[in-house]
């Protein structure tokens, strides 16, 4: 019986103060908690949001899309809904005017960012949108692009 | 007539003392459980690295007092087929022992209510009644894990009341007098924790024990027994039971500073700041031992109180005996 055994009386003793200073050593470290409304986690430049669109490097108010449709026809989800683009008067290229990405069946495999011929795409880092209508995961990416114009 | 007068005064001076000393009680009873049960989720936070309550109030300090609106407004529910009279009666005779122990502790030289010369007695007397309440709530609830919460606990007690006696009863010896005032009077020079460590290392252990507290809360064990004697209250009578808990704590460390820390004797600051210091600090090692140490198995705790706290608190008491004697 390890109670009439005083050596192992003095262990468990020494044992229980090495606990005690374990946990001593937490509570006057600095706590990790996150207060994630009000403070947010920097996300790695990796991280696999929703897909967004890029400024043109010539012409930061534009994208450099060129409509060609290659992510609308190479998407293995169909997550990419409407590419649409017109062509306007004096212009050589076409623009965009509405791109519509169907969040809810996409996987972020990233075959489109890949695929882009202009690199018009790119991951974008925003994890916390919510929604309430299964619309509402129908997502503008020109709207959002002009909306990221403004601010 | 002039004598019946002056008895009339005195009796009357002497109610309307223990009067003011009951509110004084109370008052330090509920702003003690106030504080404790904040501290004690600050601390746990603190020690999981997590920040404890910050949204109501400064730091959080205001949660207690949520909670308490909180519980006062709960319905009070009693479960068909419970013994009535005895589970009505349970969180009301769970919380008078509780008070009666203060009466006696001294907070400060003259920050007293009433100096007995059998004060440790009584303390003794009126906390292990707090186990028939315990007794009570289990049997009267009709429920199993109730049932064996308060069973565990009457076998705690009466196992870990003995060394914590024992261990009273060597700083007793040293004094010749019971009265704590005497006690804490007697300490002026040398605190008990220096000549008598192992009563001070037993009393605290079995103090532990006595207040429920991890690692011995057996009786409410939340992974095996639901919430122990408690499980079938819940609102105001809950909160008593909550209240006492904190309250038993409150003593235990009141009674350990009184014994071996000197009481209020300390320099520089007034008495019951010491007074209050020491046993806060000692409330914060109780608090501490929760979040490091796990609960023990049953037979594990009686064997620690019955083959080891026990032995080693009556040797302590002959050899306190022996070398007074010499």
């Amino acid at each position: 019986m390890a109670l009439t055994n005083p050596v192992a009386i003095v262990k468990g003793a020494v044992s229980l103060i090495i606990g005690l200073g374990v946990t001593i050593k937490a509570f006057f470290s600095p706590v990790v908690t996150v207060q994630y409304p009000r403070v947010e986690l920097k996300i790695s430049p990796r991280f696999r949001g929703h897909t967004k669109l890029v400024a043109d490097k010539d012409n930061p108010d534009k994208t450099s899309c060129i409509v060609c449709g290659m992510c609308e026809k190479n998407c293995p989800s169909g997550a990419i809904v409407k590419v649409v683009g017109e062509k306007k008067e004096g212009e050589k290229k076409k623009t965009l005017t509405s791109y519509i990405l169907d969040f809810t069946t996409c996987s972020q495999c990233g075959i489109c960012v890949e695929i882009c011929p202009v690199d018009a795409l790119a991951f974008s880092a925003e994890y916390n949108r919510a929604v309430f209508t299964r619309e509402g995961c129908h997502f503008d990416l020109v709207k959002e692009f002009e909306k990221r114009k403004i601010h | 007539m002039k004598t019946i007068n002056n008895i009339i005064e005195l009796v009357g001076w002497e109610a309307i003392k223990l009067l003011i000393g009951l509110i004084g009680v109370l008052v330090v009873v509920v702003v003690n459980a106030l504080v404790l049960t904040w501290a004690e989720r600050k601390v746990s936070g603190h020690m999981q690295r997590r920040i404890g309550p910050k949204e109501v109030g400064p730091c959080g300090m205001l949660q207690p007092i949520a909670d308490t609106i909180k519980l006062i407004a709960k319905e009070l529910l009693t479960p068909q087929n419970v013994e009535r009279p005895l589970y009505f009666l349970a969180p009301v005779i769970v919380f008078i022992p509780v008070m009666v122990s203060f009466v006696v502790i001294p907070f400060d030289a003259y920050l007293q209510v009433k100096d007995i010369n059998v004060g440790i007695l009584v303390i003794l007397a009126f906390s292990s009644l707090s186990v028939l309440s315990i007794l009570l709530a289990g049997w009267g609830s009709n429920n199993k894990y109730s049932l064996i919460g308060s069973v565990r606990s009457v076998a705690q007690n009466i196992a870990y009341e003995i060394p914590l006696l024992l261990a009273l009863l060597a700083v007793v010896l040293m004094t010749n007098s019971l009265s704590l005032r005497d006690i804490v009077e007697s300490q002026k020079g040398l605190w008990y924790i220096v000549s008598q460590p192992i009563a001070f290392l037993v009393f605290f252990i079995a103090g532990v024990a006595e207040t429920n507290r991890t690692p011995f809360d057996l009786p409410e064990a939340e992974s095996e027994l639901v919430a122990g004697f408690h499980t079938e209250y819940s609102g105001m009578r809950f909160a008593l039971f909550f209240l006492a808990e904190y309250t038993n704590i409150f003593i235990i460390c009141a009674i350990t500073t009184t014994f071996f820390l000197g009481g209020y004797h300390g320099p520089i600051l007034p008495g019951f700041v010491w007074f209050f210091g020491k046993t806060y600090l000692l409330v914060f090692v109780i608090l501490w031992f929760r979040w490091t140490f796990p609960r023990v198995r049953f037979d594990q705790l009686l064997n620690f109180s019955w083959k080891l706290l026990i032995p080693v608190s009556l040797l302590n008491l002959i050899v306190t005996g022996g070398i007074l004697k010499l």
